[in-house]
């Protein structure tokens, strides 16, 4: 509709306009509400149940679950069975579970060290919903000791390596263009691979959330939801470079960091295999490349000795809260949601470093196949690939 | 009361060794102090009145049908079995779309009498094709199969046979698939007593005589009628809830009295589906069994302990008369199937106490 072509309507018009939709919206769903139009369909079919764990808590008090219910009527625990043994339980709040709310199941059982339990929640249909502890340890808690072990592991995989690669700078500041564009390239591949390693993790931890998340949805439109915003800050004022674009990058590395925290830490939560030194060192050796792709953009530029420290923090500082948060035992949908964040943050960053990259050179479409550039990117590629065999346990 | 010492011993105490500190100081110590292994129960009570049958009652509860004398002096006995769609509660809160004889799960205890002539007038009020098929000897055309007594939705069958052999027998559903229709619920007892009047040896005789329901010497006995039963509530080929007569841990909650000056007979069978294997174990004391109940002689002598195959049955005798008073196990020695359900507890005391 075009304002210049028609007179404009008065206030109270356009607000009817509006309101005429919505009372029909409005009607209508009452109208189905209480004429159910179609009973008909109702062959007689049980309801449909879901129960969702989302937490898994293991103390001196027995097992305790975060159980979220997404059946299409409110749901009823009936019984709890813990490795085939019917077992006293108590439900908070108590009482059916309306769709999408969740409650706590405390069952005093007497878990073994290490070893496997299995639960079944047992609703009044008879319906059973198995949730397999792999291996129990006690849930990590919140106190002092805890917490400064867990920032030393977030250290050692996510600042260390960041800091690491960002003392390539001063022998990086000596390349020439085509060492430039060769450490670009390397970054663009390096970024590339996170972006496809987190999308994968995303979309798996979205499997196991509960439907109502519509965990796939959720992943990909956030993901770019991120991307366009980022975009949009990044070309506030022209295209991000030097040190502006430096820090984009380390945004991006950051929130990919906290996903790797987020992952330790839920590692240490379900008792997978104790973070050996083997480990350590492999996300470390990994984190390497992040470093060097954060000095990328500013070989041209000096900047304040201070930035570095700052880069380091903003690449690595996310590492040590994701194991925080990770090993507090979080919901499937949150973790994903925080890498399809981050997805959408490092394709920014990939998209402004290519585009940097080929400003920086007057032939664009020869300096893409270029020995250098084309090196570049796909040793990016691989060094990720191969250091990721370390890490992937 | 009984049973709430039976559930828990120890009342579980949330704030004990919460301590993070002190867990990882020695992670093998024997974990959980506040809690007993008591806890292992099903929360909850079933609603009896609205299942329309209680697991204590049917121990006890024989359909011994309605009987006229036949010109030929025999008894005939007649006995009348409905079958229909039930939505029953097989352990607190958990609800099981049934198939049951006259309502209940297990169907009627029905009892007879060696040599009567029986009747039974079966109608069908189901969703499904059903049928009685009876442990016993009588004609193919009284077999209970497709074709010799299925019937349908709103039919009626009468299976007429002779009660024999004596013992403890049972009928059940034969429609197909039988799995499905053994699982939901149709099978019952089928107990023959033996006629003393048939034993020549005067020992023998009074051991059939105090198995006659009714007579002077099995007034000296408490009969106890069990059917192990279990119940698949996702329909996965497993079962979720083991039990005997439906309701898991119902004897937990509510233990069988036992007159400790009287001695006991149990009447069980095994109709648990998808497991080969069912047995009993008794707490504390040994009993004699009668496998299949059709001798007079035990056939396992001074056990705490036997088997049954699906469809299996037989007669234990025991007695607590030397025993303290007291709270007495029994249990399928399949512990799964006990942590699941089927278990439960005899309240043994004195005639007055």
């Amino acid at each position: 509709m075009s304002e210049q072509s028609q007179p404009s309507r008065p206030t109270a018009m356009r607000i009817l306009l509006v309101l005429l939709p919505l009372a029909a919206i409005l009607g209508s769903f009452v109208w189905i509400a209480s004429l159910d139009p179609l009973r008909s369909f109702n062959n007689g079919a049980p309801p449909i149940e879901a129960l969702t764990v989302e937490r898994t808590v293991l103390d001196q008090s027995g097992i305790r679950l975060l159980v979220r219910a997404g059946g299409s009527e409110a749901m009823q625990i009936a019984q709890v069975a813990v490795d085939d043994a019917y077992w006293s339980f108590t439900q908070d709040p108590p009482g059916p579970i309306e769709r999408g709310n969740a409650v706590w199941v405390q069952v005093p059982y007497p878990w073994v060290l290490g070893e496997a339990h299995n639960v079944a929640l047992v609703s009044n249909t008879g319906t059973v919903f198995e949730h397999e502890i792999a291996v129990a340890v006690p849930t990590p808690q919140a106190s002092s000791s805890q917490f400064r072990l867990q920032a030393l592991v977030g250290a050692l995989v996510g600042l260390l390596p960041v800091a690491l690669g960002l003392m390539f700078y001063p022998a990086m500041r000596g390349f020439g263009a085509a060492g430039m564009n060769f450490v670009l390239a390397l970054t663009v591949g390096m970024l590339a691979f996170l972006l496809l390693d987190m999308m994968a993790e995303a979309t798996e931890l979205a499997a196991e959330a509960a439907a109502m998340f519509q965990g796939s949805a959720m992943v990909w439109l956030s993901a770019l939801a991120s991307f366009l915003l980022l975009m949009a800050i990044g070309r506030w004022r022209g295209r991000p470079e030097g040190l502006a674009l430096a820090f984009y990058i380390a945004l991006g590395i950051g929130l990919h960091n906290f996903g790797e925290g987020l992952a330790i830490g839920g590692a240490f939560a379900a008792g997978a295999a104790g973070l050996g030194t083997f480990l350590v060192l492999g996300f470390a050796l990994h984190n390497v490349t992040e470093g060097i792709g954060i000095a990328a953009p500013i070989l041209r530029v000096t900047p304040p000795l201070w930035t570095f420290g700052a880069l380091t923090l903003l690449a690595g500082g996310p590492a040590v809260v994701g194991v925080w948060a990770g090993s507090l035992a979080y919901a499937p949908q949150w973790s994903a949601l925080a890498l399809a964040v981050g997805a959408g943050a490092i394709l920014q960053v990939i998209v402004e470093v290519s585009a940097y990259l080929l400003r920086q050179n007057s032939d664009r479409q020869a300096v893409l196949l270029s020995p250098a550039v084309l090196g570049g990117m796909l040793g990016g590629i691989s060094f990720m690939y191969a250091t990721a065999a370390l890490i992937k346990v | 009361m009984a049973s709430r010492s039976a559930r828990s011993q120890t009342a579980p105490d949330p704030m004990a060794g919460h301590d993070m500190q002190a867990m990882s100081a020695d992670p093998y110590a024997a974990p959980m102090p506040g809690m007993a292994h008591g806890n292992m129960t099903t929360v909850g009570r079933v609603d009896h009145d609205a299942n329309g049958f209680d697991p204590t009652a049917m121990l006890t509860d024989w359909d011994t049908g309605r009987t006229e004398l036949l010109p030929d002096g025999r008894t005939l006995r007649t006995f009348e079995v409905e079958a229909s769609d039930r939505e029953i509660e097989i352990a607190p809160g958990i609800l099981f779309p049934a198939w049951t004889f006259n309502g209940r799960v297990p169907g009627p205890a029905l009892r007879a009498k060696e040599g009567e002539r029986l009747k039974i007038i079966f109608r069908n009020f189901g969703s499904h094709p059903h049928s009685m098929h009876f442990h016993g000897i009588h004609s193919a055309r009284m077999d209970g199969v497709p074709g010799a007594g299925l019937i349908g939705p709103g039919e009626e069958f009468v299976y007429e046979f002779d009660a024999r052999p004596f013992g403890c027998h049972l009928y059940h559903c034969h429609a197909l698939p039988l799995k499905r229709h053994m699982h939901k619920g149709m099978y019952g007892l089928f107990v023959i007593d033996p006629d003393p009047a048939r034993q020549s040896d005067p020992a023998l005789s009074a051991v059939a005589a105090s198995r006659v329901l009714g007579s002077p010497e099995n007034a000296g006995w408490q009969e106890l009628a069990m059917v192990m039963n279990a119940f698949d509530t996702n329909f996965d080929g497993g079962n979720e809830v083991y039990a005997v007569n439906t309701v898991g841990q119902a004897y937990m909650n509510e233990p069988i009295r036992i007159d400790k000056s009287r001695p006991v007979r149990i009447y069980l069978v095994n109709v648990v589906e998808f497991d080969p294997i069912n047995s009993f174990h008794l707490h504390a004391n040994f009993f004699n069994y009668f496998d299949t109940g059709t001798n007079l002689t035990p056939t396992l002598r001074t056990v705490d302990l036997i088997m049954q195959c699906q469809a299996q049955r037989g007669i234990l005798e025991f007695s607590f008369a030397e025993h303290e008073d007291g709270m007495y196990m029994f249990h399928a020695h399949q512990t799964e199937f006990t942590e699941l359900g089927w278990v439960g507890m005899f309240d043994v005391r004195g005639p007055g106490a």
